[in-house]
């Protein structure tokens, strides 16, 4: 067992993770960086690897990121949990949220 | 997984700052037409300036490309009646609508007589305006030979509330609408918009705010002649040099709230909204008014639901409202029999209220998409929620976890979420610049657009405006001569400027928002009286002088928020100037004062004006109609006006 460094760093800001990537899809174009108008993004130092997000908690939730990005399934959005809306099967009444 | 802390515990340290850091170094840029404001209302002003073969430059915190509450997109365009659908003339329709006390007479005016052409050119451009994929055959009101579509919005008056005349035997039939509001596919004009700009050589400065505007000589009060600006990125100053100005940077967002812990800042309107280019102006010595007008804060910010999440919420055309039961509930639908009503007046508010506590209705109450007609139902789904400003990732989010808006009901939150405490406020849609005729401030060498102004209304009012407003500047800027720059008044900016990147320790942004907000929530809300306000007032300043010299940033986009606070702090303040000087309540200002309970007497039926004199504030007074005869007063000052642009 490997003994990674714990560092002392002060809570995350949070809602943490308004969208998550997929690293094995996302290339790295960036375009959801400059999509962006609150800049929560910042492009990763690796070329080819997807953007940092620097200021999540910042998000408006516009979803430009998600839009205009080229690539299907790089990037997809992550509601915080106090924002996660519901739905109700009209037949059988079941309860569904996000 | 790409978080900062990820990167920290791989790298061993955070990322560098990914940007060359420039603090305190200078660009100098010189242009005809300087636009500060990047998102609808500026892209059109900037458009419009550059068709007149002048030289711009266009000023954008965000990117150009997706900025501003318009930037994910837009499903009305409202209040269109030069329309070929529309069965009422524009300067009526214009006359209906200024007929609401303090809307902007002038603006609504431009609206009605150049929006469709607007719209027109908006499809030149790549806009799309119509059906032509031919999604929606057979939903009601979608022309089949223009492939328009008409929304049920202002189907018989103009107003959020239901007509008194509804329920009437044969209201809003189809043979009567008035058909001024249209659908559209405002997802599509943005990315429209930044590369007309740039096919007509506009110079687009993104990721830079504008801080401060630069007067002849440096003087209050004197001629406009460009503008500092930051980059946000870089902490680069930029100095501007321009023969004409147009401020279109909307309004201010949330001054009385601050709340990002709870659900990200989530609005309808982002954080970079902070009233940058209203403060701006007003320490220029630009005429304000309308400031003490404000707004409830209904949603969003973390503590109210994500607007659009919910059944009930705007854009949800024709779709029922039912309790947890399926018992129809008396809320209007936004639809054609209600003639697109959008907000329940306070008596069937107060009557659903009544009817959850004794069990008549139960909580929660849903959408009932299922029950619509499957047209329709695409219509409001797909085209409405799928393209007003940022819902394609909500219906996107709920089609991927398996909602079915053909089997499914939308939960809806406006009543389960409790009411809004009457102190969480916004400054919203009310108060702004004044403007003439010309869209021309108080200063000369000074215009403004869209949201920026007093009283605006929606996207095609800023699109309208906007275009409108760089022709004007344009054909100033044609005329007018060089200027006089003062050096010192731009030291004076940069000191204060980067003040906050010289310590690095004290308050940071968050905390100031919030300091401020609490002060606007105890001393500017519910309860007004002169002692109030003053208590108010000497709490900013002591914001102003005790705690901004505190205020640290650790890099460009820090300063930035940094900046956005001193401009929401001057809001503030300014908000509070114009609501001590008005001496009566009133209802469509949403000003109740325990000191002065008259509502709405004769005597204060008119706009109180504010604005800085010598760094004093001096108060002022306009007719309520003070634009005069609308159709008249346009004729006037557009005879030259050349309709729908041909591109060459």
């Amino acid at each position: 067992m490997s003994k990674e460094e714990t560092f002392a760093i002060p809570n995350v800001a949070t809602p943490s993770q308004p969208v998550l990537f997929n690293e094995d899809v996302c290339t790295g174009c960036n375009v959801c960086v400059e999509a962006c108008q609150i800049d929560v993004f910042i492009p990763h130092p690796q070329k080819g690897k997807p953007p940092i997000i620097l200021h999540p908690e910042e998000c408006w939730y516009g979803g430009c990121c998600v839009n205009d990005c080229p690539v299907p399934g790089a990037i997809q959005f992550n509601w915080p949990l106090a924002l996660r809306g519901y739905w109700k099967n009209k037949e059988t009444g079941k309860v569904h949220q996000l | 997984m790409t978080t900062w802390h990820d990167y920290l515990k791989e790298e061993g340290r955070p990322p560098s700052w990914p940007y060359p850091i420039r603090f305190e170094e200078e660009q100098e840029i010189e242009t005809d037409v300087l636009v500060i404001g990047g998102g609808i209302a500026g892209c059109w002003a900037a458009i419009s300036a550059a068709r007149q073969g002048l030289n711009v430059a266009l000023v954008e915190k965000g990117d150009t490309v997706r900025s501003g509450a318009g930037g994910p997109g837009c499903d009305h365009w409202c209040d269109a009646p030069a329309n070929p659908l529309s069965r009422v003339t524009p300067d009526d329709w214009a006359r209906h609508m200024a007929d609401r006390p303090y809307s902007n007479g002038i603006g609504i005016q431009i609206q009605c007589r150049e929006n469709f052409d607007t719209l027109l050119e908006m499809e030149q451009m790549g806009g799309k305006i119509r059906d032509t994929d031919d999604e929606y055959v057979g939903a009601e009101e979608r022309d089949d030979k223009t492939k328009f579509m008409i929304s049920p919005r202002y189907g018989t008056i103009h107003s959020y509330l239901p007509d008194p005349r509804m329920g009437e035997p044969n209201f809003n039939p189809p043979d009567k609408r008035n058909n001024v509001v249209i659908r559209i596919w405002g997802s599509t004009f943005k990315p429209a918009l930044k590369k007309e700009c740039e096919r007509l050589g506009v110079k687009i400065f993104d990721r830079v705010m504008g801080t401060g505007l630069l007067t002849e000589n440096g003087i209050q009060g004197a001629r406009v002649i460009g503008a500092t600006g930051l980059n946000n990125r870089t902490g680069e100053f930029m100095i501007f040099r321009s023969k004409a100005t147009i401020l279109a940077t909307a309004g201010a967002g949330s001054i009385w709230l601050m709340s990002m812990e709870h659900g990200g800042y989530s609005n309808m309107i982002p954080r970079t909204v902070s009233g940058d280019g209203t403060v701006m102006a007003w320490r220029a010595g630009a005429e304000l008014t309308n400031m003490e007008a404000t707004g409830v804060i209904m949603i969003a910010t973390g503590l109210k639901h994500k607007w659009y999440t919910g059944g009930g919420d705007a854009s949800y055309e024709n779709v029922p409202i039912v309790d947890a039961n399926g018992k129809r509930l008396p809320y209007p639908i936004q639809g054609w029999e209600d003639a697109g009503a959008m907000v329940p007046t306070p008596e069937v508010t107060a009557k659903i209220h009544e009817g959850i506590m004794k069990g008549e209705y139960s909580l929660p109450f849903y959408a009932d998409f299922p029950s619509m007609p499957e047209v329709e139902r695409n219509v409001t789904w797909r085209l409405m929620l799928g393209e007003e400003s940022t819902t394609r990732v909500i219906i996107d989010t709920y089609n991927q976890a398996g909602f079915d808006p053909g089997r499914d009901l939308l939960q809806g939150y406006k009543f389960i979420e409790g009411q809004s405490l009457p102190q969480w406020r916004e400054a919203g849609y009310g108060g702004g610049l004044l403007v003439d005729w010309n869209l021309k401030t108080s200063l000369d060498g000074l215009y403004a657009a869209g949201t920026q102004m007093f009283s605006p209304e929606d996207h095609s009012y800023a699109a309208a405006t906007g275009r409108y407003a760089g022709r004007k500047a344009a054909a100033y800027a044609k005329e007018i001569s060089e200027s006089k720059m003062s050096r010192d008044q731009i030291e004076v900016e940069k000191s204060r400027v980067y003040a906050p990147v010289r310590r690095s320790s004290g308050i940071e942004w968050k905390e100031l928002h919030a300091g401020i907000s609490r002060v606007m929530q105890y001393y500017v809300s519910e309860f007004k009286t002169e002692s109030l306000f003053q208590i108010g007032l000497e709490a900013l300043q002591k914001i102003e002088e005790e705690t901004v010299p505190t205020l640290y940033a650790l890099d460009p986009h820090k300063l930035m928020r940094s900046l956005e606070d001193i401009s929401l702090l001057n809001y503030a303040k300014i908000i509070i100037h114009a609501s001590r000087a008005r001496k009566a309540s009133s209802i469509p200002l949403n000003l109740h004062r325990i000191d002065y309970p008259a509502v709405d007497p004769p005597e204060w039926n008119k706009y109180l004006t504010v604005k800085l004199e010598n760094d004093k504030v001096k108060i002022g007074e306009l007719p309520i109609t003070f634009w005069g005869d609308m159709q008249q007063q346009y004729e006037a000052h557009n005879k030259d006006y050349t309709g729908v642009y041909r591109r060459k």
